[in-house]
This record gives C-alpha cells, sequence and structure tokens, in this order.
C-alpha cells in the first residue's frame, strides 16, 4: 500500500459525494474562535538546513553537568545496550498484535522479567507498564483489590514518597472512590517513623506504601514498616529503585516475618540503560507474589511447551486485561514500554549483579563526597540525619532558586529545589550525584556552590 | 437439549440455586454458563463471612478466553465457598449441578426463591436468546 495523500481529484470526489462544496463548508460548524488559523511556517528546509538548525539549537543547551535527581538518574550507558536495542529485530515500541509469532520479543520480555524477580525478590513480575508514577497507582488499585482482609478504598501514603508519583496515583485512583491519607516524615531523620503510623493503628487501610530510598533519598526503616502494615491488616506496597536494590535488601525479603516481605513491588526503570531524554519514555516495573498474579495489570509473558513439546513463550493470564475484560479489567493502561525493556534488559545482562552493584556503591559515594564538600560551605547542611543512597537534602541559607540560578551561570544544574513541595524545610535543595560524577565535577560543584553562598553574603 | 434440572431455580445470568433447606441455598452456574465459556484455568469464589446483595458481583470464572462474574441470585451471608474448585476449576465444566457448585449462602428465612425463574422458564429464556 502506498502512502500517498488525496489527489485533488479524490478531495473533490468525496466533498461531492458526501454533498458539500468545499473542505471550508464541511468544516462549518467548528466555530471560528476554535480555529488556528493561519499557522505562519516558515519557508521548507533541506535535510541538510534543518541539520545544521537543529545542531545550532542543540548548542544552546550547552554541556551542563546535571546534579538533579528526583526519580530520573544520569548513569552511564554502555554503548552496546542501544546499539543492539536499535536493531531492525527490536525496534518496535510495543508487545506485537501477534505476539506469539514473535518469539525473540517474549523470550525478552521473559528474561526481563526473571531479572526483575531476582533484583525484587518477587515471584513474578508483569512485561513493564507505562512509567514509575503510574505504576505506583497501579499498585494502589491492585491492593484495593487484593486486600482480603479488608474492604477499604483508603490508602497510606507517606509524605516522604515521590511528590509526582503520589499525585498520579491520586489523579488515577482517586477517580475509582480511593483515597490517600498522607503521613508526615520526621523532621530530624527525613525517614518515615513507626510513630508516625501510630495514629493510623487499627485503623481500615488497604496499604501502606513505603519508598526506599525515600523522595529523599534517606533510607527507610522497612523491616518494621512491613511488619507495621502486615500486623494492622494491610497490604505493603514497595517503591523501589532499581540500581539501588542491587546493594538492598530485596523487598521480597523486607520484614521480620519470612515469607511474606512487601506484596506488590513498583518503581521507574528508567535508572537501567534509558537516558534521561526530556523526561520519558521511561517504563515502570512491577512484581507481586504469585497469589496476586491474577491481580496484577499489564501483559505477563510465560514459558511454555508447544504440542511438540519444545520450549517456547506466550502471553499469559490475559483473560483479565481490557481487550477481554473490558471495563472490568486489572487496567485500562496496558501500555508495556517494550523498546525502554528490551535496553533495560540488556543494560542488566551487561552489567550483572556485580556491576550493578558497583554503579551503586560507586553512586553512594560520589554524593557522600559531594556532601563532604558541600556542607563544608558556610550556610550550607544535611536537612536530615539518615542514611543515605545516592541523593539527599541540603539546607541553604539562601533561597534554593537563587542558589540555582547562579550555579547554572557556571553550568552547572545543582539539584532540585524543594521549596514549593515541602515549604515547611524552608531553603532546601535535592541533590544527586551518580557514578557519572568524578572528583572533578565534584570539585567544580563545590566551587560553585560556595561562590553562590558567598554572593548571597556579599549583598547582604 | 441442554442439562436443566427442574428441581433448580435460575437467573438470566446463568446462575442456578437450590434451596438446601429453609434459610440456606447453594449457588453454582448452568451447563450453558460453563459450555458458553470453555475450559476453565481459574475460579475465585467468595469469601466466608461476606454479606452479599441480590446481584452482586461475588466471583469470578475464568477460561483461557474470557473471565465472567458470577452474581448472586438472591441476598445472604457466605457460609461456604467450594475449596476444591482453587485446585480443580475443571470440576465446574464436568459437574456444573454438583461437584462445581460455588457457594453457600445462609439466607432469611423468609426469602422465596421461587420468584426466580423455573427450569421451564429458563430453558424459554435460552431458546429466546439463541433464537
Amino acid at each position: 500500500m502506498a502512502f500517498i495523500p488525496h489527489t485533488s481529484d479524490d478531495v473533490a470526489a468525496m466533498l461531492t459525494l458526501i454533498g458539500a462544496a468545499s473542505i471550508d463548508e464541511l468544516f462549518d460548524e467548528i466555530p471560528a474562535e476554535l480555529r488556528a488559523g493561519s499557522l505562519a511556517l516558515p519557508a521548507p528546509l533541506s535535510e541538510m538546513e534543518v541539520g545544521r538548525l537543529m545542531a545550532e539549537r542543540a548548542a544552546l543547551d550547552g554541556r551542563p553537568l546535571n546534579f538533579i535527581g528526583a526519580g530520573a538518574y544520569e548513569h552511564h550507558i554502555p554503548a552496546p545496550v542501544w546499539a543492539i536495542t536499535t536493531r531492525g529485530e527490536f525496534y518496535s515500541a510495543y508487545t506485537p498484535y501477534q505476539a506469539e509469532a514473535s518469539q525473540g520479543t517474549l523470550q525478552l520480555i521473559y528474561e526481563y522479567q526473571s531479572m526483575m524477580c531476582a533484583l525484587t525478590g518477587m515471584e513474578v513480575s508483569n512485561a513493564s507498564l507505562y512509567d514509575g508514577a503510574s505504576a505506583l497507582a497501579e499498585a494502589c488499585l491492585m491492593a484495593v483489590r487484593t486486600n482480603r482482609s479488608s474492604t477499604s478504598r483508603r490508602i497510606l501514603m507517606p509524605r516522604a514518597v515521590n511528590t509526582v508519583y503520589a499525585q498520579v496515583a491520586s489523579a488515577i485512583a482517586g477517580n475509582q472512590d480511593i483515597t490517600f491519607q498522607s503521613v508526615e516524615y520526621d523532621r530530624a531523620s527525613g525517614s518515615t517513623l513507626i510513630e508516625s503510623l501510630a495514629a493510623y493503628k487499627g485503623q481500615d487501610f488497604a496499604a501502606l506504601v513505603v519508598q526506599q530510598p525515600n523522595f529523599f533519598g534517606s533510607f527507610e526503616e522497612v523491616d518494621a514498616l512491613t511488619d507495621w502494615a502486615h500486623r494492622n491488616g494491610m497490604l505493603l506496597i514497595a517503591v523501589v529503585n532499581p540500581t539501588a536494590l542491587a546493594v538492598l535488601k530485596p523487598p521480597g525479603e523486607w520484614g521480620a516475618e519470612a515469607g511474606r516481605g512487601a506484596d506488590i513491588v513498583c518503581g521507574e526503570g528508567q535508572a537501567l540503560g534509558v537516558p534521561l531524554a526530556g523526561g520519558g519514555p521511561y517504563f515502570g516495573f512491577m512484581a507481586t507474589r504469585m497469589q496476586y498474579v491474577r491481580q496484577m495489570p499489564g501483559r505477563i509473558v510465560g514459558r511454555t511447551l508447544d504440542s511438540d513439546g519444545r520450549p517456547g513463550f506466550s502471553l499469559t493470564l490475559q483473560a483479565r486485561e481490557q481487550h477481554i475484560r473490558r471495563s472490568k479489567s486489572t487496567s485500562n493502561i496496558c501500555t508495556n514500554q517494550g523498546l525502554m525493556v528490551t535496553a533495560a534488559t540488556i543494560y542488566m545482562s551487561l552489567l550483572g549483579p556485580v556491576g550493578l552493584a558497583a554503579v551503586a556503591q560507586t553512586s553512594m559515594q560520589r554524593t557522600a563526597d559531594l556532601v563532604a564538600g558541600a556542607t563544608a560551605i558556610k550556610g550550607v547542611r544535611r536537612a536530615f540525619s539518615a542514611a543515605h543512597f545516592h541523593e539527599v537534602v541540603l539546607l541553604l541559607e539562601r533561597p534554593a532558586a537563587q542558589v540555582l540560578a547562579d550555579m547554572a551561570r557556571h553550568g552547572i544544574f545543582g539539584g532540585l529545589d524543594l521549596s514549593e513541595r515541602y515549604p515547611e524545610l524552608g531553603h532546601a535543595l535535592l541533590v544527586c550525584a551518580t557514578e557519572t560524577k568524578l572528583a572533578v565535577d565534584i570539585d567544580a560543584y563545590v566551587t560553585a556552590l560556595r561562590g553562590a553562598m558567598a554572593a548571597s553574603r556579599a549583598a547582604a | 437439549m441442554e442439562n436443566i434440572p427442574a428441581e433448580l431455580r435460575y437467573t438470566k445470568s446463568h446462575e442456578w440455586v437450590r434451596q438446601v433447606h429453609n434459610g440456606a441455598v447453594e449457588v453454582g452456574i448452568t451447563e450453558h454458563a460453563q459450555s458458553a465459556l470453555g475450559d476453565l484455568v481459574f475460579v475465585e469464589v467468595p469469601d466466608v463471612g461476606r454479606a452479599l446483595k441480590a446481584g452482586e458481583a461475588c466471583a469470578v470464572v475464568e477460561s483461557v478466553k474470557a473471565a465472567s462474574d458470577v452474581y448472586s441470585p438472591i441476598g445472604g451471608k457466605v457460609t461456604e465457598s467450594n475449596a476444591s474448585l482453587a485446585t480443580q476449576p475443571e470440576l465446574l465444566n464436568q459437574d456444573p449441578y454438583g461437584a462445581g457448585w460455588l457457594f453457600r449462602l445462609e439466607t432469611g428465612l423468609a426469602t422465596d426463591v421461587s420468584t426466580l425463574m423455573s427450569a421451564g422458564d429458563y430453558a424459554a429464556f435460552l431458546n429466546e436468546a439463541t433464537k
């Protein structure tokens, strides 16, 4: 089939058939004020001219040193990851419609699911979801469906959970009459304390959400929180950073009770070989226990035998998906980020458990180095005392927005200003250094921050 | 000809009801329903103690092609669920009116199952539906 636009003869023939004199008359009923009018586009350019224009515009961005994390993390991506991912055999965004005809794609997703189970310590993983935020929303919906000891549609959502995730969960699940009770974090440690949960003890909630490390980069006491949730009849939803899982206890083993652990594990997969880009595309992941598999949304690839006894792969448990169960399906956002999952699977294969742990440990060390340098500056201190992963909150004696603007002039993205999300913290900055930041970069950060803080004292 | 036992009562959503004694009933899905669904791979039954309203979705029967809700034909409290179906969903295909029962309900003594369709009415309903 040739993708050729309609000729003017085609258009005339169609207009005649439906009885409209012109295209304008056809769209007559659209009010004039809703029309875009003239788009005033510039003249067309040749490929060479477009290439030059785009290169010039890209150069305007400069090559900033990025110390912003907050859910999207800049890690080194080995060259083979995208060289392999963009091969023709893989280069498709979705699960193919005739899934079983594409055994290679299904095998890759199956390997991905196996790796995610190994990382999370859970029994079953789906083929991925849209992103980390929507994965948490799906986890909340799933918890309400799954928790058979509770009919509650309420979820405990700590304020130390990524604020964007909490907003997305509220936007998606809120429309299904699910409500969220926020839980304060401890101002000294920057983590969620059991004492803060005491007010909800004995109340009916479907689940408690715990992010590890939390939005501030602080480690939560996941064992105690998991046991508390289970003792109070709640499921435990874990939101985790997959890089951190290389060095942390897997959520499947959280809590003192053997064989229980987290009930649903979800998170953002971008750190596994997906570039920051402009904020996407990324992918979400979700894993759970076998007993809950029929309530888990999304596609699942299973390994099976064909009629000749040969091993093969197929999509399984589809009867709960929207193309069959319509409005009663487990989810109506069934996007499987196939291409991003391909990159993540290759990334994890190349690094292996030892390589991923090295990324995690190096990132932690770089952030520790940054904290040591930054807190030696007058007017800069750590906000919280809890141990941290590769992200930390700094308190400044000057508005973070001004400090960031000064640092940006030196080509440094100095972190995320927390003043709108957590106004009670004052001038707070969320900073992340991964393994991509070398000693010279940390020095550049500290120098720029020192300059920005000194500028404020000079001005005062 | 469909197997539609005369002593049972039926719904338009293809559940059957057996009056065990006054105030207690057993519920399942009909021969026609299991046949339309095909080989079942999973059956989810309601928890014991759950209070059901008439018409409330309370169980799920899943085949490789579809998952369907089962609606409680009358209101009551679940006294027993068929635990065998968790490991042997095929019982429902093999013996829908016997070993494939889904759950038992305690209903009020005043509950009258005769307001539901008789075997004859259900046969006529199926006839009409398949015309």
